[in-house]
């Protein structure tokens, strides 16, 4: 029963950091190269347009609900399950969000690291 | 990409590994705070390890965010995935402990992907986005 108390928190982290990393990524976009905005018009504009961008928001708090997610999984199942089996699925989660979402053009060369990091860090909790 | 551009993707990597760890370090050496006990949350603040972490980790977020306003979510993620290698190494050479031979081939399937990723283009998306208001504009009374 706490096995599958801990696979539905996996899927709750991994659904919210997906959600939170798309968001956050969708208004940096939205934002514009920070490194030329600060070259033309200083830190304070860059604060200023980053905190009004209201999915910049939605992204933090989609992040916040995923790290307490985890706060709660980690005390139903076992840190080497609950912790890279999240972040493993995030990687991939994240390429299928991000072609959907964002329109990245998610080629062979992304999906390929994607998969490989995701096997990698499974492999290196084991 | 420029050399700067490297620089923030290393910034990433680095920032959120030593803050986790730092984090970790801090939270160990206060012993379990649990769900019940917000005050010891509070508190936590006040040991060293602890504030430092939380430093890198809003150093790491600051990067993140300059990254991803010039970059794709699918290249940022994978190419700032060395930590995981970086927490390893640094537990084998001052640590002094064992890496399995599963533990190795992880550290090879992650470095095969950061280099995979990290020599493709680091924007692909279509800039749909450029009919709509700038953010900026939409901000002024």
């Amino acid at each position: 029963m706490n096995e599958l108390y801990a696979w539905a928190a996996i899927a709750i982290i991994t659904l919210a950091a997906t959600t939170g990393d798309v968001l956050l990524a969708y208004s940096m976009r939205r934002v514009g190269d920070v490194g030329e905005l600060f070259k033309t018009s200083g830190l304070f504009s860059v604060i200023a347009r980053v905190l009004t961008t209201p999915t910049f928001f939605l992204g933090v708090l989609a992040m916040a609900v995923a790290f307490y997610s985890l706060l709660f999984g980690l005390s139903w199942g076992n840190l080497s399950l609950v912790v890279p089996a999240s972040a493993s699925l995030t990687f991939v989660a994240n390429a299928v969000a991000a072609r959907i979402f964002l329109h990245e053009r998610v080629g062979r060369r992304r999906w390929l690291a994607a998969l490989l990091v995701g096997a990698g860090v499974v492999l290196m909790a084991v | 990409m420029t050399f700067r551009k490297y620089l923030v993707l290393a910034g990433v990597t680095l920032f959120s590994t030593l803050g986790d760890s730092l984090l970790a370090r801090g939270m160990k050496q206060l012993g379990g705070v649990s769900l019940h006990n917000f005050s010891g949350l509070l508190f936590a603040i006040l040991n060293p390890w602890v504030a430092i972490g939380i430093l890198l980790l809003l150093a790491f977020f600051a990067s993140y965010m300059s990254a991803l306003s010039w970059a794709d979510l699918t290249y940022v993620l994978p190419a700032t995935s060395l930590g995981y290698v970086l927490v390893a190494l640094i537990a084998r050479i001052f640590f002094h402990e064992e890496i399995s031979l599963t533990r190795w081939l992880g550290i090879a399937c992650i470095a095969a992907g950061v280099g995979i990723v990290a020599a493709g283009p680091s924007l692909t998306a279509a800039r749909h986005h450029d009919h709509a208001q700038p953010v900026s504009q939409e901000a002024k009374p």
